[in-house]
């Protein structure tokens, strides 16, 4: 099916079952521990041995040698594949850094060897009897020393834009903020680490793995271990938690599948928590410089925002500017994303990359503009808003923006009047208390996405799709999405997902994979219903489905009397999207106190208010928001992968060392959806909310935290030490 | 080494390696892959299991300290046909998203009730002489063991918090 | 995890001289702490002695009026004790403040007082590390060090020790009883028990080998108010950054400890004289001999902020 124009009135403006909040279909298996995740698939291959992956001990040289005779002569070792005896593995179109092979090191804790064995214990305690010796050489490891003179992250595109003549207009601006954020390389850390099972039968290799792209991942493996993609199967049902961590296949699929060959038994590995943190990726550090100039009355006349991030081989990086051309308007603006060379893990895709790092910068100067300007810093967005164009691409048409409502209802919801303006005045006892507020925007796209809808005999529909759940509630809304299309109940779906031998879908990342998918679902079930139609003489494009039925001038069909009927469908988009911005919405309030004597700071309140077109799953998608607005305050309260410039590596690799927010630092949180539909984006006008959750909340934190103690931290995270000197003294 | 168990109510034999722990226990020899193994150092509560009628983390566990244990993991308080009150919250109120943490946070919310019934104060009890409530604090404080990278905390509070009050 | 043969013990003494004897042997009492660095081969015993059998469970009176706690008895059982939550309330606090309801439930008494660092360094077998392998030097100094030592520190090691209950026992002057190889029993008073790193940073306690922990006794209770304030960057399951234990009685005298920031529970009796006059002069004495990097240098002014709160609790 092609969308090649703005959706018009259709089925799913007369829902019944998309839009209603509805638990998770899986939510049963998942409550039960029945739900089955990577590692734990006992079933799948029989004769499973166990691996267990050896990080490299330095972050950048050679291996010299690795002694593996004690290690092999270990009880229960079966086979153990090292980097010094196999060629480097390919590479894929998705991955910078090497996953194995040979002796060069390229980070800290690349895998250098497996150790397959009989057990889990055996394969854990072989691998600590082999012996490495490296040649070391030094790297670049920090990245304000790294900063200067780094090249654009890529030419023209996104990474460099002039409109109108920004140093003239920031000179003459009579209000200007020039203030320099730099925000943390910081950790998915999804609960589930990365796993896979890998077997092989003759020249198939079967991955039974935690990933987010399922083609994605069966491209990777055929490119990496040089093999043609038909002899590749991905499957991942359940995924516990991905966050842009599990997009590309990781060093567990690719030592699980060299180490099942070596062994020829299926081999199972879930890598040890204390080597994710170094051999996976990680959202990178940056570095932002926010200029923004104003006319006493708050207008913007010049903003400019330029970043740094490193990374290595120098790729891609944390773009923090995605957001800044599309927020707010003014005239003069400059845009310049730079990256430097690093020699620290790879940096790569986490939850909203550019704009989460991109949000506690450009949200935070717009406040400190705002309280430059004497104005209320909602008003100050308000007033700048954008209709029309985006501001910092006049050519492009904004599809459909409700901010203006999203802070407006917010601020009434939240109590904002409330707010006192002049910072680190009030008080409650011990506590100073405070209030923030940040837009947020994060690009709702769609990509193509394909699914196969199955009819039985007795009218139950069963969806597959490679489409993944990683928590996002995939499952829920495509059984929504096929339910309504159908005119079936929702218990007449099942859903199937994560299966490359399935039609190839989005998969999940970049907030795309809710719109993208359920359009892929509905357009094959327009295509089983087309085949009903077919089946028993009428026209299904004009025919309503409801209860099991067709109807249509009066007559009415069974649709289960059609039979048996499989139809395949896909979604694709035509190029009027071009010209438009897709984007979704929101304003984020928080609310804060901070000990005046100890500088701990605790999250009271957090509300956001979201404009992401038609929201398929409420119960789920509030999830999505909330979740999002978790990882934020982790962003902005703790989160600090800690670089040791010396030796290259992110020092605190575990949990322990590592804080992301726990029961004890997250409030009850409000999630307030405006009721909008985006036509642009596909029949189901929704748009993605995992992301946008996640755009904005963190500055709405800092902002509070500000507005608390009226001390401006432009380090991320905002933790005690960076303040407790500039607090009133404790007597 | 010879271990006895009961786990969910039935006795179990094994045979194990003494580094056995018991979460892998668990999850590797007996197939019950209802308990995670999110970090295997005690520090995000996936594999949190009852026994004898207290919480632990069973990955920071040797399976031989066991013998004679009993022993409630996920798969004993509930099935998908019939859910535990616990579980069936946690589906009404979205208490998770992936679901990888979720059977220990289950786990862990069943004993927080019971660990407040017993009256066992947590630190954000203000009055440790006096009762101990349920509010929303004490709820969060006690759960803190339990990490949700999802970030469904807010939930998971109101689901517990229905089961409390029921 | 190297492989190791386990035993259960029977008696205290039978316990310790298995220990003594057998070369690679240690006790095993809740495992939390020793089956986390096991996994990382951080230590690597041949033979574990477990001690649960053993009849340290209890929590007693004593004659003089104080409590004696069993070697056994759990985190979670001893801050719920409903004698230590009247009469020793900065112990439950402590406890409370510590790690979560799991390991709570499952960490012992004796256990607890021999919790090793969490010094990212000495958990990464990568690096060197003078606690690990006496000799290496320290990859701390010079490196990532904001959650490290500021005071009792040396050259050779900046490691904290990262519990909060022996915080707590240091204020009220718990004293810990063992019994030997040989079978006879020692008291070593807390403020003995963990040592200062020195050259040895190795050797973290005064305990010989194969000498169990059998009971901490608590001395008569002292009144007064009970204060643990533990400030972290999350608020909860972190380890402290600083912690301040305190009793305040009404003249504002007082006993006062700090965690999280020294090899052992940081108390000087000089220091908490000066505590009527208020958290500047206690900790300005408390820390005159401290030695903080750039990264951890704002623990003082935070202990100094936090105890100052706490002198308010007091007061108001």
């Amino acid at each position: 099916m092609e969308f090649n124009a703005p959706a018009g009135q259709n089925l799913f403006d007369r829902a019944k079952i998309v839009g209603k909040s509805t638990p998770r279909i899986d939510g049963p298996l998942k409550v039960t521990g029945t739900a089955p995740y990577a590692a734990e698939r006992h079933g799948v291959a029989a004769n499973q041995a166990y691996g267990w992956i050896v990080g490299s001990a330095i972050a950048k040289g050679r291996i010299r040698s690795m002694d593996l005779d004690a290690a092999r002569r270990a009880p229960g070792v079966i086979a153990i594949v090292a980097a010094t005896e196999h060629e480097p593995v390919g590479t894929s179109d998705y991955n910078y850094a090497p996953l194995f092979g040979g002796n060069e090191v390229s980070h800290y804790h690349q895998a250098i060897a497996v150790v397959v064995a009989e057990t889990f214990e055996q394969a854990r305690s072989a691998a600590g009897l082999i012996g490495t010796e490296y040649d070391r050489v030094d790297g670049s490891f920090d990245l304000a020393s790294s900063k200067d003179g780094a090249p654009l992250a890529s030419e023209g595109g996104s990474d460099f834009a002039k409109l109108g003549k920004f140093e003239e207009a920031f000179a003459a601006a009579p209000v200007k903020v020039d203030e320099t954020y730099t925000t943390p390389d910081e950790s998915h850390a999804m609960m589930e680490p990365f796993a896979t099972i890998a077997a092989w039968d003759g020249p198939d290799l079967t991955l039974w793995t935690s990933n987010q792209m399922i083609h994605w991942g069966k491209q990777a493996m055929a490119s990496i271990l040089g093999m043609p993609e038909e002899n590749v199967r991905v499957d991942s049902p359940f995924i516990g938690g991905g966050f842009g961590g599990k997009l590309f296949v990781r060093a567990d699929a690719v030592m699980a599948a060299l180490g099942a060959k070596a062994a020829n038994r299926p081999v199972k590995i879930a890598m040890q928590r204390p080597l994710m943190f170094n051999n996976g990726t990680h959202r990178h550090a940056t570095i932002q410089r926010l200029r923004i100039g104003a006319e006493r009355d708050g207008r913007i006349t010049a903003i400019a925002h330029q970043n740094w991030s490193g990374n290595i081989t120098q790729k891609e990086g944390e773009n923090g500017t995605l957001q800044t051309p599309k927020l707010y308007a003014g005239a003069n603006r400059l845009i310049e994303n730079r990256i430097a060379q690093l020699d620290l893990p790879e940096g790569n895709a986490m939850r909203a990359p550019g704009e989460a790092a991109g949000h506690l910068a450009l949200e935070v100067a717009m406040d400190e503009l705002a309280e430059k300007l004497a104005m209320d810093p909602v008003e100050l967005r308000i007033l700048n808003d954008a209709s029309g164009t985006v501001p910092g691409d006049p050519d492009t048409k904004i599809s459909d923006r409700h901010l203006v409502r999203c802070l407006r209802e917010g601020a009434e919801r939240f109590g904002w009047s409330k707010r006192n303006a002049v910072p680190g005045q009030q008080r409650d006892g011990r506590w100073l208390t405070g209030m923030g507020v940040a837009a947020g925007y994060r690009a709702g796209p769609t990509t193509k996405s394909a699914a196969r809808v199955r009819m039985s005999a007795d009218g139950h529909v069963t969806v597959e799709t490679d489409m993944t759940d990683i928590g996002t509630g995939s499952y829920t809304i495509i059984a929504q999405t096929a339910a309504e299309t159908m005119g079936l109940p929702l218990e007449s779906v099942t859903v199937k997902l994560g299966d490359s031998s399935f039609p190839v879908s989005s998969g999940s990342g970049g907030q795309w994979g809710a719109a993208s998918s359920t359009a892929g679902v509905y357009a094959a079930c327009v295509n089983l219903r087309r085949m009903i139609g077919e089946k028993l003489n009428f026209d299904a494009d004009a025919a309503n489905f409801a209860d099991g039925r067709a109807t249509l001038d009066n007559q009415s069909w069974r649709i289960a009397d059609a039979g048996e009927l499989t139809a395949d469908g896909e979604m694709n988009y035509g190029d009027f999207k071009d010209g438009y911005d897709v984007g979704t919405y929101a304003g984020h309030f928080a609310e804060v106190r901070v000990d005046a004597y100890t500088g701990e700071t605790h999250v009271t309140r957090m509300l956001a208010v979201c404009d992401a077109g038609r929201i398929l799953n409420p119960l789920s998608a509030r999830s999505q928001v909330i979740g999002g607005m978790v990882m934020a305050a982790g962003a902005t309260l703790m989160e600090d992968l800690h670089v040791d410039k010396r030796f290259g590596f992110f020092v605190n690799h575990d949990l322990a060392g590592y804080e992301v927010p726990v029961h004890a630092d997250i409030p009850h949180q409000e999630c307030i959806f405006l009721d909008t539909l985006d036509p642009v984006i596909s029949p189901m006008k929704a748009k993605g909310v995992g992301e946008l959750g996640i755009c904005g909340p963190g500055a709405a934190v800092a902002n509070a935290i500000y507005n608390a103690i009226g001390v401006r931290v432009r380090e991320y995270p905002v933790t005690l030490d960076k303040y407790l000197d500039r607090l009133p003294p404790a007597a | 080494m010879p271990l006895r168990m009961k786990i969910n109510g039935e006795a179990r034999e094994l045979e194990l390696d003494t580094r056995t722990t018991l979460l892998d226990a668990l999850r590797e020899h007996l197939q019950l892959t209802g308990t995670k193994k999110g970090c295997d150092h005690g520090q995000c509560g996936a594999c949190t299991v009852i026994v004898n009628g207290e919480r632990i983390n069973s990955c920071l566990s040797l399976a031989v300290q066991h013998e004679g244990d009993e022993i409630t993991t996920i798969e004993g308080l509930g099935t998908p046909g019939d859910l535990h009150p616990m579980q069936a919250a946690f589906v009404k109120h979205d208490g998770y998203q992936c679901g990888y943490c979720t059977p220990g946070q289950i786990c862990s919310a069943v004993s927080v009730l019971k660990e407040i019934r017993n009256g066992v104060p947590s630190h954000v009890t203000d009055d440790l002489a006096g009762d101990i409530g349920l509010s929303n604090i004490e709820l969060r404080e006690r759960m803190s063991g339990n990490i949700c990278r999802c970030g469904a905390y807010s939930n998971i509070a109101e689901a517990m918090t229905e089961v409390a009050e029921a | 995890m190297r492989s190791f043969t386990y035993e259960r013990a029977r008696t205290p003494a039978e316990a310790a001289s298995a220990v003594a004897t057998m070369r690679g042997a240690k006790f095993l009492a809740g495992g939390t702490n020793l089956l986390d660095l096991m996994k990382l081969e951080i230590e690597a015993p041949s033979h574990l002695v477990d001690v649960q059998d053993l009849d340290f469970g209890e929590i007693a009176d004593t004659d003089d009026g104080g409590i004696r706690i069993g070697a056994m008895v759990s985190n979670t059982m001893l801050s719920a004790h409903p004698r230590v939550r009247r009469d020793y309330a900065v112990l439950t606090r402590a406890i409370q403040a510590g790690a979560s309801g799991q390991l709570r439930n499952k960490a012992t008494t004796a256990g607890n007082l021999l919790q090793r660092t969490r010094c990212s360094y000495f958990y990464d077998t990568n690096m060197p590390c003078n606690k690990r392998r006496p000799g290496d030097g320290c990859s701390a100094i010079g490196g990532s060090s904001r959650q490290l030592g500021v005071i009792g520190i040396s050259d050779s090691c900046i490691a904290t020790y990262p519990g909060d209950m022996a915080v707590a026992m240091r204020v009220l002057d718990a004293v810990v009883e063992t019994v030997t190889p040989d079978g006879s029993t020692r008291s070593i008073p807390i403020a003995d028990f963990h040592r200062l790193w020195g050259d040895t940073p190795q050797e973290e306690t005064v305990l010989e080998r194969g000498e169990l922990i059998t009971a901490v006794t608590l001395p008569r209770p002292r009144g007064g108010k009970h204060f643990y304030h533990k400030v972290r960057d999350r608020r909860s399951y972190a380890f402290a950054l600083v912690s301040v234990a305190a009793v305040i009685q009404d003249d504002q005298t007082g006993q006062v400890a700090f965690g999280g920031v020294a090899p052992k529970p940081w108390r000087v009796p000089e220091a908490e004289e000066l505590l009527p006059q208020g958290a500047a002069a206690v900790v300005s004495r408390a820390f005159a001999e401290a030695r903080p990097t750039d990264q951890n240098k704002f623990k003082i002014p935070l202990a100094e902020r936090t105890l100052a709160g706490i002198i308010a609790d007091a007061r108001s």
